[in-house]
């Protein structure tokens, strides 16, 4: 069953055209990794799903509903939910604030499970988000969004700015959300663990989509190819 | 391709512009004194907008506390007057010491970010309004007359006046063209259009801001100046009120920020207002201040700047024109 | 009167000045705005409690409660219809906007009230009479006293708020990234609204202890405005408790400015205000190159 459907989407920042046209579905249940060079598009494609940024043309469908002119704190009671770029906790509060803050549904997630699956934040339950560490903001805002029980996660870019072995464990706890059901579609600048979390890939360039496969079945060269737009040999 | 300043209809305008200078030199000589007066009250507010717009139009700059220029410039003429300097010279001096104060004002306000530049200018005119009404010999709190001015006969002294008016229009409304016809002209289009952009090129912001700000603290203290001398009493509740700002910022908002030609629309667009509803009283003003409220929330570009966004219409040459070339200067 | 006393007056005078920006300062930490037309909303406030005054009788602190649902359904109509538009659009857009907002205030009292000056004083009763001789130069009057409490009471309560509850952990996530606070779920219209409705209330009670410990008029708006924005700035922009000391420090400064010279007690806390914003901004070199 199809969980987001993008159609035609068209997106700009002034007269800058991010976004040319896309097309896409995800179903539910499944993993998504969107890739492409920086500039491609994938952010603002995320922001739009998740009601960041207003689209000039083309749909945003969730579940058969038509979100796209729907404002993004709707959009959550809805289900869908964005892990932004930068993490972007609110620096003031609490880690433990800054997972009751967000709008909370019933569901297996609440600040006690985001605890237990983070547990490197147990003992900075209390600390202002401003003090944490890299890895640890990016913890929490995963937490953070997972607090409103989404049937959509969206992700972009958790191993920006972080060393490996974080961006590992990172990785090893979404593994966990994932296994449980939840439907994820991710921005990933690391092709490796996009193709290896992934169970479907989309490729971006300058806005469009230029590659799209099942992660197992794509060769690396066609995808790294297509990455940076390389034509292939005649 | 060539890139050109004058199109035909900004020729056309600017040598009108020249003669409408030239004829309202004669004036005084046609009408009435207190007709004169009014129009003398007209070149004011030209005076004031174009002012009030260079800092904020262009330098991005907003100030609700002009009126201390205004008031230095009426009271720095009371004083001057007093210690014996004759009316119309003490006018050009206290106009010059408007101007000059504004430099270290300019060292410190300009530092300061939006809200507290706005209210920090207010303040400064207050500081300036409490500091006259504690000096007896300036009339304290009731006010002073310029009675110097009483050993010419009011119809001379009305025209003289006028001249004094337009000179001084003429005068900053040209340096502010100049200016902005200069390389300085297009950096300070460029910081009013995105400042971070600006200094990333290496536009001296800072510079180019105190120039704006000195040129209206001149603009507004000659303003002031012949605010007193075309009504005679100037006391600190009016000349330093609030209700200065209030006039600019309508004139601006309305006729187009950031536009040359706007603020004197703006300006005819008061004075036919005031000329209109001299009874009006708190009516009028809640106009004003609706009107201005609904300009700076709907039409920001005023009427002036929506004409010219809507045509492409340019009527003083302050800006530059790409112009496709004909074939036959093509072949050439 | 002696210097002790002169601090003293200018402490409950403070506390006043705090209240007034209070709610000054919580627009600007929310929003970034300085809403020009605060005092004049504030003037607005004492004359709706005059008015329920006059026509049935009641004590000035009774009739703000009254007052009270009119001044937040004021501010949720102010950020709705006004405010609300003015951030979308530019740095200078809400302080030209709520600029012509105080003009259209003033005159409208002035055409619904006439210039009359007025007060509530005398129908607040003992309150506004009431003092105590502590020593032969300290005097403590009992409004003074009380508006300082309130005054304390006011800013605690809004700390509580802020630290502790949810809806103020969605008021500063808001103020801090409004962006990411809508992609949590938060409603980042509605916390302005409630801002912007918390602030014109807060303003309203300026207003009552404006009208009981002193007069006011159609056009009384701008002062306050100016009394209340040195206070922010003075303590501080963007710190709750820095308006309440800013407030108490400008109060202060007037106090003792009057006690030299009954003239020059707003110049002295101007004076402050200045001294703040050129320690605070105004260091460095300056460069005197010829302009390029």
């Amino acid at each position: 069953m199809t969980l987001l459907r993008v159609d035609r989407l068209d997106c700009r920042y002034g007269l800058l055209q991010a976004v040319r046209g896309v097309s896409f579905e995800v179903a539910q249940g499944e993993t998504v990794a969107l890739i492409g060079a920086n500039g491609a598009g994938k952010s603002t494609l995320l922001r739009a799903a998740a009601g960041a940024h207003k689209p000039h043309g083309g749909r945003v469908i969730f579940d058969d509903i038509d979100v796209t002119s729907m404002p993004a704190h709707r959009r959550v009671s809805l289900g869908i939910a964005l892990v932004p770029e930068g993490r972007r906790l609110f620096p003031s509060l609490t880690v433990e604030e800054n997972l009751r803050v967000a709008a909370a549904r019933r569901g297996r997630w609440n600040v006690q499970s985001v605890l237990e699956v983070f547990p490197l934040l147990q003992p900075r339950r209390h600390m202002a988000a401003a003090n944490l560490s890299g890895g640890e903001q990016q913890a929490v805002a995963i937490g953070r969004a997972l607090m409103s029980n989404p049937r959509l996660l969206l992700l972009d870019e958790v191993s920006l700015g972080l060393a490996p072995i974080i961006v590992d464990a990172v990785y090893r706890s979404l593994a966990g959300i994932i296994s449980e059901g939840t439907t994820v579609l991710l921005v990933e600048q690391d092709l490796t663990r996009a193709l290896n979390v992934a169970g479907r890939v989309i490729c971006l360039l300058e806005g469009r989509i230029v590659l799209e496969g099942e992660a197992a079945s794509l060769d690396r060269d066609r995808v790294v190819g297509a990455y940076f737009g390389l034509k292939r040999p005649a | 391709m060539r890139v050109r300043r004058w199109t035909r209809t900004s020729k056309v305008f600017t040598g009108a512009t020249i003669a409408i200078a030239a004829l309202l030199g004669t004036v005084p000589l046609l009408f009435e004194t207190d007709v004169v007066q009014r129009l003398t009250n007209l070149l004011i507010l030209v005076l004031l907008a174009a002012m009030w717009n260079a800092l904020a139009g262009y330098g991005g700059l907003l100030s609700v506390g002009q009126q201390a220029f205004i008031g230095i410039g009426a009271y720095g003429t009371v004083f001057f007057a007093g210690l014996g300097v004759s009316p119309y010279p003490a006018m050009l001096l206290a106009t010059l010491v408007a101007g000059v104060i504004s430099v270290p004002i300019s060292l410190f306000a300009l530092r300061l970010r939006a809200a507290q530049f706005a209210i920090g200018m207010w303040v400064i005119a207050e500081v300036v309004s409490i500091l006259v009404r504690l000096d007896q010999n300036l009339g304290a709190g009731t006010g002073i007359s310029l009675i110097q001015l009483n050993q010419y006969a009011p119809n001379f002294r009305q025209a003289y006046t006028f001249w004094l008016a337009l000179g001084f229009t003429v005068i900053f409304l040209s340096a502010l063209f100049l200016l902005l016809r200069s390389p300085l002209g297009v950096s300070l289009q460029a910081i009013r259009d995105d400042e971070d952009a600006a200094r990333s090129l290496g536009v001296h912001v800072a510079a180019r801001k105190r120039l704006l700000f000195v040129l209206a603290g001149f603009g507004c203290g000659a303003a002031g100046v012949l605010i007193g001398a075309n009504t005679l009493f100037i006391e600190p509740g009016s000349i330093f009120s609030v209700q200065w700002s209030a006039y600019m910022i309508f004139m601006v908002l309305v006729g187009g920020l950031g536009t040359f030609e706007g603020p004197i629309l703006g300006a005819i667009l008061l004075f036919g207002i005031q000329t209109t509803f001299t009874q009006g009283g708190p009516w009028y003003l809640v106009g004003l201040g609706a009107t201005a409220a609904l300009f700076a929330l709907a039409l920001p570009r005023g009427i002036w700047g929506t004409i010219e966004e809507r045509l492409g219409l340019r009527l003083l040459p302050v800006g530059y024109r790409v112009v496709e070339m004909k074939s036959e200067e093509r072949a050439s | 009167m002696t210097i002790v006393n002169a601090v003293l007056q200018g402490i409950f005078l403070g506390a006043f000045y705090a209240v007034l920006a209070c709610g000054l300062s919580i627009m600007f930490g929310v929003m970034r705005v300085i809403n020009l037309a605060h005092g004049d909303i504030a003037v607005l406030g004492a004359y709706v409690v005059f008015v329920i005054v006059q026509s049935t009788g009641m004590s000035p602190l009774v009739a703000f409660v009254v007052a009270l649902p009119v001044m937040i359904l004021l501010g949720y109509v102010l950020q709705l219809a006004i405010l609300e538009r003015s951030l979308k659009s530019g740095i200078l857009t809400p302080l030209l906007a709520t600029f012509g907002l105080s003009i259209v205030i003033q005159n409208l009292l002035l055409i619904t009230f006439s210039p009359d000056v007025r007060s509530l004083g005398g129908n607040a009763g003992a309150i506004t009479t009431s003092s105590w001789q502590v020593t032969s130069g300290l005097s403590v009057s009992a409004l003074g006293l009380v508006i300082l409490v309130v005054a304390v009471l006011l800013f605690g309560a809004l700390q509580l708020f802020l630290s502790r509850t949810r809806a103020g952990w969605m008021m500063r996530a808001t103020a801090e990234d409004a962006d990411a606070a809508e992609l949590v779920g938060i409603n980042s219209r509605g916390v302005y609204a409630r801002a912007t409705a918390l602030a014109v209330a807060i303003a309203g009670l300026g207003g009552l202890f404006l009208a009981i410990r002193s007069v006011f008029d159609p056009v009384s708006g701008p002062t306050q405005l100016i009394f209340a924005f040195e206070a922010v700035v003075i303590g501080g922009m963007g710190s709750l408790w820095g308006t309440l000391l800013g407030g108490l420090a400008l109060g202060v400064a007037q106090t003792l400015g009057a006690h030299i010279n009954p003239e020059y007690s707003a110049l002295t806390g101007h004076l402050l205000f200045l001294a703040v914003l050129i320690v605070r901004f105004g260091g460095g070199r300056v460069s005197l190159r010829a302009v390029r």
